[in-house]
């Protein structure tokens, strides 16, 4: 399997403003590797560090220890990020644009040509049901509309790797069952996904792979069967796996 | 330079799509054009009273516009998010913040040029002259002078969060440098050590905004300034942008962005 995500004990501590309050470890030694054409599923409570994870493999964030590459790269230089599309989780696009000229904003970024952007273009909002939208200023966009023109900015470089962070969190059945469609396509293109969820059901209907993740540690990793395993769901041995206790019915 | 230039476009399309230009140039259009129709006083040279006044709210709007719309540049990006997917793609800090830099600096360009050019055309109609030359030469170094504020706006938007302390901010140290910094070292004379040598260096380490008031020259169109001196204090100007630029590149280089 060649590794196009990889992590080699990741560490990142947050020093606290306030003078009393120890370092706080966001991430603990986190190794991790997802192979090409995966989709793979970042789990893990809140607070766990899954935002902390993509941070650092998109260079928002230097790591205290440890390493992170993106095809081979290391994270930290910006050619690292030539083949990847993100999606972050609530995000407000700028309002005084419209998405045609966001995604011509973002495909410039990544040297695309004119000729390029004219076909890529009406192709995205074509594929995140944005086309009759196209013209209007972001401003007027339902939440919906908002996260499905960042799904459309995510792939606008045809990205090898698409990291989503949360890519179905406020969003209606109807906008989720779209946004699993659109991965569930990428997955057939031969794209790799790693995105973190909340929605269990939605990780084990569309996973390859899945790794959970509790206080910066990774508890487990694996496929979604073999995570899963003596539990009823992935939502058991999820909960199993970060130490919840269940309140017996009175 | 094509991801500087992509991300001054949408810096040049946020301001044209705001009504802050469009309020301010209206505002000052209608003030100059109320006061073009009245003589106070049946004054022959009612003309100059006329040019300062038009003047004066130019400076004033242009540096109301420099600095609300470079303060708010990189808290706005971090508040809404949009500096993650921004840097998510390769594009370098440094480039993000020149890319600011230059909207923000061709924004007031743009802004000037159509002060500028409703100012000539408002003297020229009661002088029946244009004085190109001074026109230029006022008009070229206030852009100057404005890329200098909007640098170190640039960099104050780094250093403070929230877009209307940073603005104030500015407000304050532009305007005491504007009217307080040509006068500190004759302050400092008054003084004793080593408050005197804290003022003399801050006389020295200020950039001196008053080089680049050419209001007099147009107001009473006295001859152009000598094009040696006009240069070397673009030249002054460059240097300035130059040492705000590297403390903001300096400053956001190892930011966290989360």
């Amino acid at each position: 399997m060649t590794a196009i995500l990889r992590t080699e004990k990741l560490r990142v501590e947050y020093r606290s403003r306030e003078m009393r309050q120890a370092t706080k470890v966001a991430l603990s030694g986190l190794d991790l590797e997802v192979g090409a054409g995966e989709i793979f599923g970042f789990l893990g409570p809140n607070g766990a560090g899954k935002t902390t994870t993509m941070n650092v493999l998109l260079g928002f964030v230097p790591p205290t220890s440890g390493s992170a590459y993106l095809f081979g790269i290391d994270v930290r230089q910006p050619i690292a990020r030539q083949r990847i599309g993100y999606l972050p989780e609530l995000t407000y696009y700028y309002k005084f644009l419209t998405a045609e000229e966001l995604l011509r904003y973002y495909a410039k970024i990544f040297g695309l040509s004119r000729a390029e952007m004219n076909r890529r273009i009406p192709e995205l909002l074509k594929l995140v049901e944005l086309e009759h939208a196209a013209k209007r200023p972001i401003k007027s966009y339902s939440k919906g509309m908002q996260q499905r023109v960042g799904l459309a900015q995510a792939l606008i470089n045809n990205p090898d790797l698409l990291v989503l962070d949360e890519p179905t969190s406020g969003l209606d059945p109807v906008g989720r069952m779209k946004v699993r469609e659109i991965i569930q396509r990428l997955k057939n293109e031969g794209k790799t996904v790693f995105f973190s969820s909340h929605e269990l059901g939605e990780v084990e209907s569309v996973c390859d792979r899945v790794a959970i993740i509790h206080q910066g540690e990774l508890k487990a990793i694996g496929r979604v069967a073999e995570i899963t395993g003596k539990h009823a769901n992935l939502e058991q041995a999820f909960l199993a796996l970060i130490g919840y206790q269940m309140q017996p019915a009175s | 330079m094509k991801n500087i230039f992509a991300v001054a476009g949408v810096v040049i399309k946020e301001l044209y799509r705001r009504k802050d230009f469009y309020v301010l140039f209206i505002v000052t259009i209608l003030i100059c054009v109320v006061m073009a129709s009245i003589n106070i006083y049946n004054d022959a040279h009612i003309v100059r009273y006329l040019k300062e006044i038009c003047l004066d709210l130019i400076w004033l709007c242009t540096l109301v516009i420099a600095v609300t719309t470079t303060a708010r540049q990189i808290p706005a990006e971090r508040e809404n998010r949009t500096l993650l997917p921004l840097l998510a793609k390769p594009l370098t800090r440094v480039q993000l913040i020149l890319g600011k830099f230059l909207g923000c600096w061709l924004a007031c360009g743009l802004t000037l040029l159509c002060f500028y050019a409703f100012f000539g055309a408002l003297s020229a109609s009661r002088e029946h002259q244009l004085p190109v030359a001074n026109y230029f030469q006022a008009a070229l170094l206030h852009w100057f002078m404005l890329g200098i504020i909007v640098a170190f706006a640039l960099l104050g938007s780094l250093i403070f969060a929230a877009p209307s302390s940073n603005a104030t901010i500015c407000f304050v140290l532009i305007g005491g440098i504007m009217f307080v910094g040509r006068n500190l070292d004759r302050v400092a004379l008054t003084l004793r050590e080593p408050t005197r040598t804290i003022v003399y260096w801050l006389y020295f380490v200020i950039p001196h905004l008053e080089f680049y008031d050419m209001r007099d020259l147009v107001v009473h169109n006295w001859p152009t300034v000598p094009w040696l001196y006009f240069g070397l204090a673009l030249l002054y100007a460059v240097f300035y942008m130059g040492v705000f630029l590297i403390g903001a590149c300096l400053v956001f280089r190892r930011k966290a962005v989360n």
